[in-house]
């Protein structure tokens, strides 16, 4: 079918399209550095420390620069670019070392793989740094999956879980794929699907304060089919939805809660029930 | 001005109106079941995700090319029309096209006006324009005669009258035309349709949109469900068509795939039920067709935005809708929430070139950039870099070069001071973990309101210990393993 329009088209466009390039994984590394993003350092270090856990169970050395922070998005996303580029730099600092940078978000991993490029636009000497880095970021379960290979023995009782993927981490790491395969190496979990799972929950960074009213609206939505799913419980690998989906469900009085993937990973594969980090 | 249609009036400001609609459950009802089933109807319509990319793939660089040589196309495109007996015009504000459209009128005596359905008619607010001089324009697409009837404006660009259901409709049709109520949404078509055929006959000028015109041929093409376009543009004596200077594109083979990634990304359909290829008047031995037909092209802000190499992009736009069918605000709010011409995700990226930054100052901002309007976009409008840069414009200082009409609309020197605290604490490590040190260590003060947040959430406690702190202890113990 698509042919028959190359064929329609004229000369300069007669060409087959471009096509998202697979990533090329590595071989799994001795040593890795875990970027944690600020809200999970504030609001869900437990998930952080779970990540530790996880990449140290494959046998990986896991390095936790205490010079990090946050990667920058609030202000980007904002239209505060010279604020958003500071932050960055500062990253760029720190995370520069030859080493793979795990991060237990997808928007987060999103923002240093794809965002940083517009954001050094033109600066030759940082676009360097930058490569280095989009190159070298992985979210945390593309790397459990593909550099890891992980496979494990699922150590949990039976259970049903519901995932929820950052929209920007899916659209831009397919962390949704991620996230599928690693709970379906799990022989006691079962994912179910909500309704309108692709749908964005509504948190959007400055995006729920700036429009309240909008963002409440989406998060109610994603709550209730969240909770119409027959799931026992959410799984998401991003803060920033988990922050804004826990939120509402506390606001709303519901005893339904969602979990980083991190921490329910770490206690199916550990077999240890979660001690009250937080 | 007696006789001036009067338009809704738009009240309060964007958070303001969303707040309304969001409050109108049938509304949301109406527009939530409206966009799923527009969404099934795109995904059925492209099975094969390899050819879908591969067309949006050509569909981009069709425009593209397109617009890399917009000044030639389009001298071109008015040669060929004038060749083929086509009056062209050219206007660079809304009120010039809508003095071309009226002056044509007023050459033909004309006093009735059909027309089929067009959007840069309504950037031109063209019904109102001629209502104040005399003259009655009447809508022929179904859905924009519902609106028309009900005093409003489309809410979306594709179904103007999707915000209301069939019982709605036919309440309308009642109080309107004076037909009896019913539920049977084609016996609904018919009353309508019976209603417009006399009207068709009995007009002078008959106007109509655009989809493509071709420079090399000099056709304007215009697809449409109804046959309202055809009977428009064929039946009264003069046929006036408005488009955008965008539309223009390079031949009949360009045309190929924008017309199937236009007809599947708005309703899923492999093509329109009319295809209009429209090539000028009537010829001497020719029975019917107009006598005289004239092409106005509107810039309205196009050029500013072919300046500059990022917004080019917005001109890529086909207005298939889909963007709009699968946003998230959108489906929540309806159109008539962002108050303007266009709404939902193009809309917020092609505004503000026609009316500038300060009047449309939040629609930047109401979005979640999660990105489903550039995922399904048919010529791959990067629509959230955009809604980005406009953010950046948006925020700019008085002493900032602006990108875009009115940028700096929503510059705050409290926001800006926010932003550069927020700066210096990410970019300083110290201060960062001495932040990280009181927050955990005085959680119990996080105070129990948070602005907006807490409209919705309850307030996000921080940890007792932040990662910072759990993650030196832990990897301190496993070094000493």
């Amino acid at each position: 079918m698509s042919e028959l329009f190359y064929d329609a088209a004229p000369n300069a466009t007669r060409v087959a399209p471009e096509r998202p390039v697979p990533r090329h994984y590595p071989a799994k590394p001795t040593e890795v550095i875990l970027f944690g993003t600020c809200v999970v350092d504030l609001f869900f270090p437990e998930a952080g420390l779970d990540a530790i856990r996880l990449l140290e169970r494959e046998g990986i050395r896991v390095h936790f620069p205490a010079n990090q922070s946050c990667c920058g998005q609030p202000a980007w996303t904002s239209g505060y670019v010279a604020e958003a580029k500071a932050v960055a730099r500062a990253q760029l600092e720190v995370l520069d070392a030859g080493l793979p940078v795990v991060v237990p978000s997808g928007s987060c991993a999103g923002m240093f793989r794809q965002h940083y490029r517009e954001l050094f636009a033109g600066d030759a000497g940082m676009l360097e740094k930058v490569e280095r880095l989009s190159e070298q970021t992985f979210e945390l379960a593309e790397f459990l999956v593909h550099v890891c290979q992980v496979n494990w023995q699922d150590l949990g009782s039976p259970t049903r879980v519901a995932l929820h993927t950052s929209c920007s981490a899916r659209r831009e790491m397919n962390t949704h794929l991620h996230a599928r395969e690693l709970l379906g190496k799990l022989s006691n979990v079962e994912r179910v699907e909500h309704d309108h799972e692709s749908e964005c929950c509504g948190f959007g960074g400055t995006f729920s304060v700036r429009m309240p009213e909008i963002s409440g609206a989406m998060v109610k939505d994603k709550t209730q089919s969240l909770m119409a799913s027959g799931a026992d419980e959410m799984v998401t690998a991003d803060g920033g939805c988990l922050l804004n989906i826990n939120g509402s469900l506390d606001k709303q009085g519901e005893v339904f809660r969602g979990r980083h993937l991190a921490s329910f990973l770490w206690e199916r594969v550990s077999g240890a029930a979660k001690e009250e980090v937080a | 001005m007696s006789q001036r249609i009067p338009v809704t009036e738009l009240t309060g400001d964007f958070r303001q109106r969303a707040k309304e609609a969001l409050g109108d459950d049938q509304l949301r009802t109406n527009f939530r079941n409206a966009m799923d089933s527009l969404m099934t109807k795109r995904a059925d319509a492209f099975p094969d995700e390899e050819e879908r990319e591969g067309l949006r793939e050509l569909g981009n660089r069709i425009k593209a090319r397109a617009l890399s040589r917009l000044p030639d196309l389009l001298e071109q495109l008015e040669t060929r029309l004038t060749e083929n007996g086509v009056h062209v015009h050219w206007a660079e504000t809304v009120e010039e096209a809508n003095r071309i459209v009226h002056g044509i009128i007023e050459r033909r005596q004309g006093r009735r006006v059909v027309k089929g359905k067009s959007m840069v008619s309504e950037e031109m607010e063209m019904n109102d324009y001629l209502a104040g001089r005399g003259i009655e324009s009447l809508e022929s697409d179904m859905g924009e005669y519902i609106v028309q009837l009900d005093n409003e404006k489309p809410s979306h660009i594709i179904m103007p009258a999707i915000h209301k259901n069939r019982r709605q409709v036919s309440r309308l049709f009642h109080d309107h035309l004076g037909e009896p109520e019913t539920d049977d949404v084609n016996e609904l078509i018919r009353i309508g349709r019976r209603a417009l055929r006399r009207k068709f006959m009995e007009a002078d000028v008959g106007v109509s949109g655009v989809n493509f015109a071709i420079a090399e041929t000099g056709t304007l093409l215009l697809v449409e469900n109804e046959g309202n376009g055809r009977m428009s543009t064929t039946a009264p004596p003069v046929h006036i068509a408005v488009t955008g200077i965008e539309k223009v594109v390079q031949n009949l083979r360009d045309v190929v795939p924008l017309l199937s990634l236009l007809t599947r990304s708005a309703l899923g359909q492999p093509i329109t039920t009319y295809v209009n290829l429209i090539s000028g008047p009537r010829k001497p031995e020719e029975l019917d067709g107009p006598e005289e037909v004239h092409l106005v092209l509107l810039d309205n802000g196009r050029t500013g935005a072919f300046a500059d190499a990022q917004m080019r992009q917005t001109l890529n736009c086909i207005r298939c809708g889909a963007c709009m069918n699968h946003c998230p605000v959108y489906t929540r709010v309806g159109g008539h929430t962002y108050g303007e011409v266009y709404p939902g995700p193009i809309g917020k990226i092609i505004t503000p070139h026609m009316v500038g930054l300060h009047k449309v100052p939040d629609h930047p901002s109401a979005s979640s950039l999660c990105g489903a309007c550039g995922e399904v976009c048919p010529v791959k409008i990067p629509i959230p870099e955009l809604l980005q840069r406009l953010r950046q414009e948006n925020v700019k200082s008085p002493e900032e070069e602006p990108g875009v009409k009115d940028g700096g609309a929503k510059y705050s020197r409290s926001e800006r001071l926010i932003w550069r605290l927020w700066q210096q604490l990410n970019s300083r490590p110290g201060i960062y973990r001495l932040f990280l040190w009181g927050a955990t260590r005085f959680r119990k003060l996080t105070p129990k309101k948070a602005g907006p947040w807490t409209d919705n959430h309850t307030a996000p406690v921080p940890a007792r210990r932040s990662l910072h702190d759990l993650a030196k202890d832990h990897l301190a113990r496993q070094g000493g393993q």
